[in-house]
């Protein structure tokens, strides 16, 4: 398994693997995915990481993950994994309008 | 190849259904392209679209990375400490756009090694502009204020480009830029309300990187095939000309402020047709620039390769050891 | 109602608005990864602004620290466009940014005792008007060599932060606060490529052992005590006393390193009385050619 991860990012043997980098800019909220960058081990990947994306202060926590250990939902193009969760209103409050007016509601 | 999850998913069509796919995704792209939304990674997109990306977008990343070196070549001899603080944090900025624009590259697909294999095999291009050489202090003045100013005016539309990747990655470079482009201001202004000397300096800056500059944006849109299946693509959202425009409106005022004279004795504003009229730029010095013709290209290439050489054993160092490192993970587990 | 009702938060979409030109409505640039700020640290502008005046001594001292990181960022800056990979041309500018604001917070204090600014200091002083010691003023080599001398500057200035940062004068201590929490990560650096290069590959080992050896004569001129350090007392750190520990900690990441401890002989060192090695001159000469064609001009 590592050895395969190994192959899939790093051909040759002074190419460096891709990892994905997530920033948290400020403590309560999430990491965001701000960009990839190419390092030779999870280490020096945060470390790079911080040299990056953080040069102005952007963030207090920084992830990294390797590129290929992302699992990506499909493209929406055919829409279906998305299909779903549209045209049900009634998940949002807005759908409730006897109710409006009331107070503390 | 690399970046396995966010490179677009050759469909997992078998050869008979493909053309099918293709018809359902091109419909499914023009109408994205229609709505002015955005393709992201994994959507499918006409090969010619990918192709005129990958170009563009490692072409840029070219251009940041070899951009370096004029500006680099000051930063021992800045002339302040503040200013040398000031100099060092942009040349690395520029670094940091680089990195950050192959990134959005190999979201399409092609691994940063090999884009970055076609610039040192001379296959790929970078902005003409830096195969000038920055021959005082004053020119990382007018490098900061023409060139990043054009960068800037070609860039901001570009933070709408179509393709998520390349958008994202401009909105955070013209952010970055804007300092680029107040420090150059900055050091000019100083210049010209300095010595007799300095002003002088500044002045031969200004004289020689304005054409250049104003070259940056491309050649007229009369003679620039492939403009118009950018904008319909929205890649690029206006013409090459009409960014040129836009700019030099903008350094006109701005070179008062200097106190400095634009070298275009035809630069005027034609009231009837709201068009800046500037002189006729060189575009045989253009073509010839590009073709590896300038006064530096091949000095910019050599340092490039120098270093991707001489680094060969470190990132070979840091690659054995990571692989060191997992095999006794894996043997301790 | 006479005032107006708090908006209710409406689960309603953001519209993307395609006329505005502004950056902020694109992109991921109001999402957090990109949210920017200046920061509140000490600036040496805050440095240059204050009252302290520190004595004579303390002066010499700032004036030998601050000498000290500003050649090695003169070094560092070379990298910036020449590095291994694209990566480290920013690890490497940063921390040469790092040491530039320490040495200018160190100059411009000293400089208020001298009646100096800290451009006089850097751009006008003369090769033995230097106080640097001779590690910093060594040539950068490959990036064995850079790291390796990264690797012995880092542990100390690390070690020297830590202690400073008690320093009676309370500008200097200030000064090491800011620079302490620097350092701490530019040792983490060289660490990290000290061990990748020890344990790398066969090459990488025995370049980073000859880069060792390399730098390893002019690391006991870091101790050295001298009659400065009895003057100003607790105002700054009597170098010998770091030894110990810095011989601990550098001994543990060369041997995790797989790399062996050099025992060259010593130089003899002479940077704290302004001799100093062939290289400072080369230096210097660059590094001053500008500012001194133009006499009293600004930047």
């Amino acid at each position: 398994m590592s050895t395969e991860n190994q192959q899939a990012t790093g051909q040759s043997a002074n190419i460096w693997p891709l990892w994905e980098v997530f920033v948290r800019s400020s403590r309560g909220l999430s990491h965001v995915h701000a960009g990839s960058l190419h390092a030779p081990d999870a280490e020096m990947a945060l470390r790079n990481a911080r040299d990056l994306y953080t040069r102005r202060n952007e963030g207090v926590s920084i992830w990294v993950v390797p590129s290929d250990a992302i699992t990506a939902s499909d493209p929406d193009a055919k829409g279906s994994f998305f299909e779903s969760p549209q045209g049900k209103d009634y998940r949002h409050a807005t759908y409730y309008t006897k109710s409006e007016g009331v107070k503390h509601l | 190849m690399a970046a396995a999850p966010l490179q677009p998913v050759p469909a997992h069509a078998s050869p008979a259904d493909s053309s099918a796919t293709d018809q359902a995704g091109q419909a499914y792209f023009d109408r994205i392209i229609a709505e002015d939304s955005r393709i992201e990674p994994k959507d499918w997109m006409p090969e010619a679209y990918r192709k005129t990306l990958v170009r563009q977008i490692s072409q840029h990343a070219h251009s940041e990375i070899i951009g370096m070196q004029p500006e680099a070549n000051w930063i021992t001899r800045a002339p302040s400490l503040k200013r040398k603080a000031i100099l060092m944090a942009k040349v690395q900025d520029e670094a940091g756009h680089g990195l950050y624009l192959y990134s959005a590259a190999e979201t399409l697909g092609t691994p940063r090694d090999v884009l970055n294999q076609q610039l040192l095999d001379g296959k790929a291009k970078y902005s003409s502009i830096f195969n000038y050489p920055a021959r005082s202090w004053a020119d990382m003045g007018a490098i900061g204020w023409l060139v990043d100013g054009a960068a800037i005016a070609n860039q901001v539309p570009l933070c709408r480009a179509s393709y998520g990747p390349y958008g994202r990655a401009m909105v955070r470079i013209c952010k970055e830029e804007s300092f680029h482009q107040r420090q150059g201001f900055e050091i000019l202004l100083e210049l010209s309300h300095g010595t007799p000397e300095q002003k002088r300096m500044a002045q031969d800056a200004v004289d020689r990187f304005y054409a250049p500059a104003l070259m940056m944006f491309g050649p007229p849109d009369d003679d620039s095939p492939n403009s118009k299946q950018s904008m319909a693509w929205n890649i690029k959202r206006f013409s090459n000309d009409e960014l040129r425009q836009r700019f030099v409106g903008m350094i006109v005022e701005q070179a008062k402020v200097l106190g400095l004279t634009l070298p275009d004795p035809e630069l005027r504003f034609d009231e009837e047709t709201g068009q800046w009229i500037h002189m006729e730029l060189d575009w045989q010095e253009f073509k010839d620039v590009i073709a590896g013709r300038g006064p530096c290209n091949s000095q910019r290439m050599a340092r490039r390769r120098e270093a991707h050489e001489n680094g060969a054993w470190v990132r070979e160092a840091a690659h054995a050891y990571a692989e060191k490192k997992m095999q006794q993970k894996a043997g301790a587990a | 109602m006479t005032h107006a009702q708090p908006t209710q938060a409406q689960p309603t979409q953001a519209q993307p608005t395609h006329a505005d030109h502004s950056l902020d409505s694109f992109g991921d640039a109001a999402a957090s990864a990109t949210r920017v700020t200046p920061g509140n640290a000490l600036r040496p502008e805050d440095i240059a602004i204050s009252p302290d005046k520190p004595n004579d001594d303390v002066a010499e001292y700032a004036l030998r620290l601050g000498d000290d990181s500003l050649i090695l960022a003169q070094r560092l800056s070379h990298w910036i466009s020449r590095g291994p990979e694209l990566e480290e041309d920013i690890a490497l500018g940063n921390i040469a940014l790092d040491l530039l604001g320490h040495a200018r917070s160190f100059l411009i204090y000293a400089g208020h005792a001298l009646g100096k600014s800290e451009d006089d200091l850097a751009y006008w002083r003369e090769e033995e008007d230097f106080r640097s010691v001779w590690l910093f003023e060594q040539p950068n080599g490959d990036f064995g060599v850079t790291i390796a001398r990264q690797l012995v500057v880092s542990i100390y200035q690390h070690l020297l932060y830590s202690r400073l940062v008690d320093s009676t004068d309370p500008t200097i201590a200030a000064i090491a606060a800011k620079a302490l929490k620097e350092v701490d990560y530019h040792r983490d650096h060289a660490t990290q490529w000290t061990l990748r290069l020890g344990d790398g590959t066969a090459e990488s080992h025995r370049r980073m052992q000859a880069a060792l050896e390399l730098v390893w004569p002019y690391v006991d001129e870091l101790f050295d005590d001298d009659p400065l350090i009895d003057r100003i007392g607790d105002a700054g750190v009597r170098p010998s006393t770091l030894r110990e520990q810095f011989d601990a900690d550098i001994a543990a990441v060369i041997d995790e390193a797989t790399l062996d401890l050099p025992t060259v002989p010593r130089a003899m060192g002479g940077g704290r009385r302004g001799l100093h090695t062939e290289h400072l001159g080369y230096l210097l000469a660059e590094m001053q050619v500008l500012a001194r064609k133009h006499p009293g001009a600004s930047w």
